[in-house]
């Protein structure tokens, strides 16, 4: 290895210049991915988890119990299986029984419901966390038990589950780049194209530049959210 | 139904590819315990440092943290396996997995022993010192000991995470079982060998999720 060769084949300007415009077309569809599937997720997971603690809630019937079993099938599933198996999965497998997603929704489906298991598993032991007198007590001022989680509950869950949450989000997020597995034309893609076409692997830097610069303020973000809360 | 039964869950698919995906798994085992001993070891060994308070010694472990947890490891799989061979760094796939995921699990297992050594209070390593340890000696027997409690949750759950990012050394065609059933899946034209990768991780993994749930229930009590 020498310093020449470093420049010249990981940090070339005249490839990085070249390929940047298509590198910045992949990374926006990274961001259209990752964005959509941290809404959906988000809502779908905090949904979930009101879900699951209502129906604990109402626990003296055993028959509501019954539909606890199918949300704590899901979490786990989702949270042991490895992302690519479960995107390769969507992807390659449903069609096989007629269900046919394109790439991009295969994708944004797929992160959607790794991110909804753990955003459950974290806003349900938030929600738990609080103390039950709070809903007894907005109970007794006449909200609906809806209107006490949506007004009363939450609020309170939310502000502890934003440290573990933000760097679930990210990591999950950060899974978004598999997407080029499946043929996604993502930042990662991209760079793959670019790197095998000028025989220069400048362009996988570059990606590997993008997406740092795009995480690392999260990353950061993150840590920060911790510190604070256990200060 | 029928159709799912056929597709999904095709015995005849299952006992052709069986062994292949025997082969597969034991490669995943392989790279599991190793990077896994890796990652942990590299965390360790830069957590103490840092508490070593060098400042530009720990500006450097900043970075390389920060740097790590912020790349998707994807792209450090390929940069590791397609970009260094033009510097004349050209490792064989398996190995090519193991330094990927050790680089990147060692980043994740840094903060962990970090936070766990920050959180045993100061006055042990004062009080260690005063009795005549060295620094190492103290960070052996008092520090670690009692940071194993603080550490163990994420450390789990963290191991989880590696094991389950083994699977994407795939994409740099490592036969390990995720790209043995890719294969099967082509060869065999069926899904059921990427059901049955799917199950397999499931019910290796399965323990594991349960395991870091319950620490971190019984932990944080």
């Amino acid at each position: 290895m020498n310093l020449r060769d470093l420049y010249y084949y990981f940090f070339n300007p005249k490839f990085f210049i070249l390929t940047l415009p298509e590198l910045l077309k992949g990374l926006l569809v990274t961001v259209e991915i990752a964005a959509l599937s941290l809404a959906f997720g988000f809502l779908l997971g905090l949904v979930l988890a009101v879900v699951r603690v209502a129906i604990r809630h109402a626990g003296r019937r055993p028959i509501l119990k019954v539909l606890n079993v199918p949300i704590v099938l899901y979490v786990d599933v989702l949270r042991a299986i490895p992302p690519l198996v479960t995107l390769v999965i969507v992807y390659y497998a449903l069609p096989f029984i007629s269900i046919t997603i394109p790439r991009f929704w295969a994708a944004v489906l797929t992160f959607t419901v790794i991110l909804s298991a753990f955003a459950e598993e974290i806003f349900r032991a938030t929600i738990e966390a609080i103390d039950p007198g709070q809903i007894e007590a907005a109970r007794s001022l006449g909200l609906s038990y809806l209107q006490s989680m949506a007004s009363v509950v939450i609020p309170q869950a939310f502000k502890i589950a934003l440290p573990p949450l933000t760097s679930r989000l990210i990591a999950v997020t950060k899974d978004v780049s598999l997407a080029s597995v499946i043929g996604v034309a993502d930042l990662l893609k991209k760079a793959r194209a670019a790197q095998s076409l000028y025989a220069n692997p400048t362009p996988l830097l570059s990606a590997a530049l993008l997406f740092t610069l795009l995480f690392l303020p999260l990353v950061r973000l993150s840590m920060f959210l911790e510190k604070r809360l256990s200060d | 139904m029928e159709s799912l039964i056929y597709n999904f869950f095709n015995l005849e698919v299952i006992l052709k590819v069986r062994y292949l995906l025997w082969l597969g798994l034991q490669v995943t085992l392989k790279l599991s315990f190793l990077s896994l001993f890796l990652a942990i070891l590299l965390g360790l060994v830069l957590a103490v440092l840092r508490h070593l308070r060098l400042p530009l010694l720990n500006a450097l472990i900043i970075v390389y943290v920060d740097l790590f947890r912020a790349l998707p490891t994807i792209v450090l799989f390929m940069l590791v396996y397609f970009a260094w061979p033009y510097i004349g760094i050209a490792l064989p796939r398996y190995w090519a997995a193991v330094v990927s995921l050790t680089i990147n699990g060692g980043a994740y297992f840094e903060e962990i022993f970090r936070a766990g050594i920050e959180s045993i209070d100061k006055g042990q390593t004062e009080a260690a010192r005063t009795l005549g340890l060295n620094f190492l000696q103290t960070m052996l027997s008092v520090i670690l000991p009692q940071a194993l409690r603080v550490v163990l949750a994420p450390a789990t759950s963290n191991s989880l995470e590696l094991i389950k990012t083994t699977v994407l050394a795939s994409v740099i065609a490592l036969p390990e079982l995720m790209k043995q059933a890719e294969q099967a899946h082509g060869s065999m034209a069926s899904p059921t060998p990427l059901v049955m990768a799917a199950i397999i991780f499931l019910v290796m993994l399965w323990p594991l999720v349960w395991l870091a749930g319950y620490l971190e229930r019984k932990l944080a009590q």
